[in-house]
């Protein structure tokens, strides 16, 4: 087996064609002088970035509000939802791996259970709950309560409500890997328990923190099934990207997924940075 | 000292009891009653299950439902078979930088959106996309080639989707293989194919089910690859359940279609465990 | 009742749910003193070190440093500080910010505490070492650095949890000499737990043997070695040949012990009858090839060597005689007539009554 046949070694070199083709047909007809995103060739432009609409019909992405304000949606939401990620993920892991209390293991159980629901189904379900929550409470106060209707801040809860599980796992695998001897010799040496916090455990538990957020920050930006159950009038990225495609668009859809393939390449290197480091 | 631990501890479980309860317990409590509630008058509900009958009454429905559990078990048989040897490669021929290499451009498309992976496919795939220009282009066809808007491209799509998710799994539990077992293998008389059969495969088994487990849930669940691709044609369980509560607002049908597929995607979760005697948590770590 | 020592222990009990890990110990340290507490492993002295830490609270009894109650102080507010087992060195941290760290809790200013702990590494013999990364030393580097992030503090007491254990066997011996001259250079009281009775004798000015939870016995290295007053301590503390026997009888100045199959033994202690175990050290056993050599010493036995156990300095033989229901052990001198002796050959074995501990069973 340590000498793999060439019928092997060309079925290897297939399936990575295979797995590329897709991304790379995007990329290169991002920069197709065309109004349509499809061949033939006709020649180099940049105006599907750029252009303000004079050469052809639609503008560019960096000129073209629709993509500007669906990314800046993407951001409102994914922001929030990584930090969140980060401050509840550890405190969860901390829950999980240093509390002691009766019900630990079902706890535990029920927060890898958001892995195994459909994502149409957490949106269904979180949308359907708000809304009567929100009908219930309206009644009783006698006001609106806008963040509880599909909308962005919805979209936020939507996604935490999987990617906490992996914010939490993330987190929980570093702090599982800790030596409490440290935290005791940093209180022996004087150190209150704040500052134990702050200089030792909080240091150690960086490259888990960063992964988390990249990780959250990822998934966040890309998610959509869940979002498209609770989405409102503002759309996210993947939205407007999906609508643009079943109506069929201009090459500015290629552009801006280009831009955000540049986009998760970064982040994916910046974690794979902090990942190394952590090893 | 005791009361002070138990609010801390109290304190620190409180983001999680919220988590878990209001983003997912209270929720499916919700629609799990919501799939539970006819109309009878307009913005009158009564208990009973209509909507459940609905399901088996409308062939519509549930032929949606049957080729949805079917094509998944397709599409997961399938990533299974094109995985394995690509993961079999990374865990056990390939050493150093070109093993990290082969790992690293396996997980690049993957943290690029589906929707950028579909988009790709539909610029292939449909009939003024590439492959149909590059066909005419050849001669190999006379009329442009529609790939698009078929079964076939829906699998592929999902398939492709799913890759990943079958490799890595495949790949740690194969990388945890001890080579001088399989050398054993072979020194006791044991053919390329014996050994695969009962040696490599049966140590890749909880690599196996966490990869099909996950790539059958991703792909029951998934919504944008069987609508961009198949088209009218997709016919998707997740688009009924986005029907019933978008377009037509009628929540406790949709209710009642979203605990069908939770409850399909749970039987199978359940039965691949059971089958093979793992455990829940074990299997999700492994991915 | 005022107290001149830098610790008191007193009759301090630590239980976990039934079970008791300390139990009613007591015992103090003079300043300066290297006190050991030697145990096999779970014996509780682990947790009575972290007791006077502060990481665990006593179930009952008092724990004082300099005659002040540690009871209720958290451990970050003793005059204490410890070396762990894993010695703990913060990997985020360089060296000198190790050591640096505990004066930066205490409010020292960072220009002083790094100059201060520069100056703690170089009496260490580490100077320069202060921008090294901890993961950067080896394994003696480290315990130095372990031990200077404590001195610098200058506590009243530096508490020591097996701090050799990782370290090889020869890295092991240069750092039982390097402790002990560390703790005669800053005078500051050691006290320190260990399953490893070299290291407890080498290094200690007094020892307590622990086991079970309790004290079997505190004294110093020489009075532990030539008189244990336990059985446990005579077989745990060096090497021992253990018999069993029965007391038959006072002897002129002693007691007459039976052996298993009859052989009758004159040995010390205070067993008055019944079942007894009998000790004598190996090195306290005469050899000779005459039984004539050995006619003034009241235990004489023949037998035949069963195994040669060459070891340099500490070789021994094993010898079979009637009578023993184990063999008997002896240091074999690398220079005296029988340094040739081989596997079979018949010899004479003698010990004192005095070489010989009587102990009721």
């Amino acid at each position: 087996m340590n000498r793999p046949s060439l019928l092997w070694k060309a079925y290897i070199a297939a399936f990575y064609i295979f797995l590329f083709a897709p991304l790379v047909v995007v990329a290169v007809f991002a920069f197709n002088a065309s109004p349509f995103p499809s061949p033939p060739w006709r020649g180099f432009t940049l105006e599907w970035f750029t252009g303000t609409g004079a050469v052809f019909p639609k503008p560019g992405v960096l000129r073209d509000p629709i993509w500007l304000t669906s990314i800046g949606n993407s951001l409102k939401v994914a922001v929030p939802v990584a930090l969140l990620a980060v401050i509840i993920g550890t405190i969860n892991a901390w829950v999980l791996e240093r509390a002691q209390f009766p019900g630990k293991t079902l706890l535990a159980m029920m927060m890898l259970w958001p892995l195994v629901i459909p994502g149409v189904v957490l949106g269904i379900s979180i949308l359907a709950f708000f809304s009567r929550l929100a009908n219930g409470l309206e009644d009783w106060l006698q006001m609106d309560l806008d963040l509880m209707r599909p909308g962005l801040g919805l979209v936020v809860l939507g996604q935490l409500s999987f990617i906490l599980t992996i914010s939490t796992l993330i987190i929980a695998a570093r702090l599982r890997k800790f030596d409490r001897s440290l935290e005791e010799a940093a209180f022996d040496l004087g150190a209150s328990r704040g500052r134990v916090l702050r200089t030792i455990t909080l240091p150690f538990l960086r490259p888990a923190l960063v992964g988390a957020g990249l990780v959250a920050l990822l998934m966040s930006f890309e998610n959509f099934n869940t979002t498209l159950m609770l989405v409102g009038s503002d759309a996210p990225l993947p939205i407007t990207m999906y609508g643009q495609m079943r109506e069929g668009a201009t090459p500015a859809i290629n552009a801006v997924s280009l831009l955000v393939m540049l986009a998760v390449g970064a982040i994916a290197s910046l974690f794979a940075l902090t990942s190394k480091s952590q090893a | 000292m005791t009361s002070a631990r138990r609010l801390t501890l109290f304190l620190m479980m409180a983001p999680a009891i919220l988590w878990l309860g209001l983003l997912i317990v209270l929720p499916h409590v919700e629609i799990l009653i919501l799939s539970f509630s006819e109309r009878v008058a307009p913005r009158v509900y009564q208990f009973g299950f209509g909507n459940y009958l609905e399901f088996f009454t409308e062939p519509l429905y549930w032929r949606t439902f049957a080729r949805t559990a079917i094509m998944s078990i397709l599409v997961t048989a399938i990533t299974l078979l094109l995985a394995f040897p690509i993961a079999l490669y990374i865990a056990r021929v390939a050493r150093g930088r070109v093993k990290a290499m082969l790992l690293l451009l396996c997980l690049l498309p993957f943290w690029v959106s589906e929707l950028v992976r579909t988009l790709g496919w539909m610029m292939l795939l449909r009939e003024t996309g590439l492959i149909s220009y590059l066909l005419r282009a050849t001669g190999l066809a006379t009329q442009p080639v529609e790939l698009l808007y078929n079964d076939g491209a829906v699998i592929l799509g999902l398939v492709y989707g799913g890759l990943l998710f079958m490799i890595v799994p495949l790949a740690n539990a194969l990388e945890s293989l001890d080579p001088s077992v399989v050398e054993a293998g072979y020194d006791l008389g044991g053919s390329r194919a014996t050994v695969l059969r009962r040696i490599v495969i049966p140590h890749a088994m909880p690599g196996i089910v966490a990869g099909s487990i996950i790539v059958f849930m991703l792909t029951v669940g998934n919504f944008a690859t069987p609508v961009l691709l198949g088209g009218k044609n997709g016919l998707w369980f997740t688009e009924q359940i986005y029907a019933q509560f978008i377009t037509r607002f009628n929540w406790p049908q949709g209710a009642a279609f979203g605990m069908l597929l939770l409850l399909l995607s749970s039987a199978i979760v359940w039965a691949g465990l059971r089958l093979t005697g793992q455990g829940l948590g074990t299997t999700l770590r492994q991915a | 009742m005022a107290s001149s020592n830098d610790l008191d222990i007193v009759n301090v009990t630590k239980r976990f749910g039934s079970h008791a890990a300390v139990e009613d110990v007591s015992f103090s340290v003079a300043p300066g003193e290297f006190f050991s507490i030697l145990g096999p492993s779970g014996c509780g002295k682990t947790t009575l070190m972290r007791m006077i830490a502060g990481f665990e609270h006593p179930t009952s009894g008092d724990i004082r440093i300099r005659d002040r109650s540690m009871i209720g102080v958290p451990a970050n507010r003793r005059p204490v500080n410890m070396v762990f087992q894993s010695l703990a060195l913060f990997p985020m941290m360089s060296v000198g910010e190790n050591v640096a760290y505990g004066m930066t809790c205490r409010g020292v200013g960072r220009a002083e505490a790094d100059e201060r702990a520069a100056r703690m590494l170089e009496r260490v013999g580490l100077n320069g070492f202060g921008h090294r990364q901890v993961t950067a030393l080896s394994g003696g580097q480290r315990q130095r650095v372990a031990i200077a992030r404590c001195l610098v503090l200058e506590p009243t007491l530096v508490l020591l949890d097996e701090p050799l254990g990782a370290l090889d066997l020869k890295l092991r011996e240069h750092m039982k000499i390097e402790l002990k001259q560390l703790q005669g250079t800053f005078n500051t009281t050691f006290a320190y737990i260990t399953h490893d009775q070299s290291e407890a004798l080498v290094m200690s000015d007094r020892i307590a043997v622990m086991n079970g939870g309790r004290f079997e016995q505190i004294g110093s290295p020489r009075d532990l070695y030539h008189n244990p007053g336990t059985p446990f301590v005579a077989s745990f503390v060096g090497e021992t040949n253990r018999w069993r026997g029965a007391v038959s009888g006072a002897a002129d100045r002693g007691l007459s012990v039976r052996l298993s199959s009859g052989v009758l033994a004159q040995g010390r202690g205070d067993a008055k009858t019944g079942d007894a175990l009998c000790f004598v050290r190996p090195e306290a056993i005469a050899l000779a090839a005459e039984a004539g050599a050995l006619q003034i010493l009241p235990n004489r036995f023949e037998g035949r060597v069963s195994a040669v156990l060459f070891d340099g300095a500490n070789s021994s033989l094993l010898i079979n005689a009637a009578g023993f229901d184990e063999p008997i052990r002896a240091v074999l001198p690398q220079a005296g007539p029988l340094a040739g002796i081989t596997v079979g050959a018949p010899i004479h074995v003698g010990w004192t009554a005095d070489a010989m501990k009587v102990f009721a069973a």
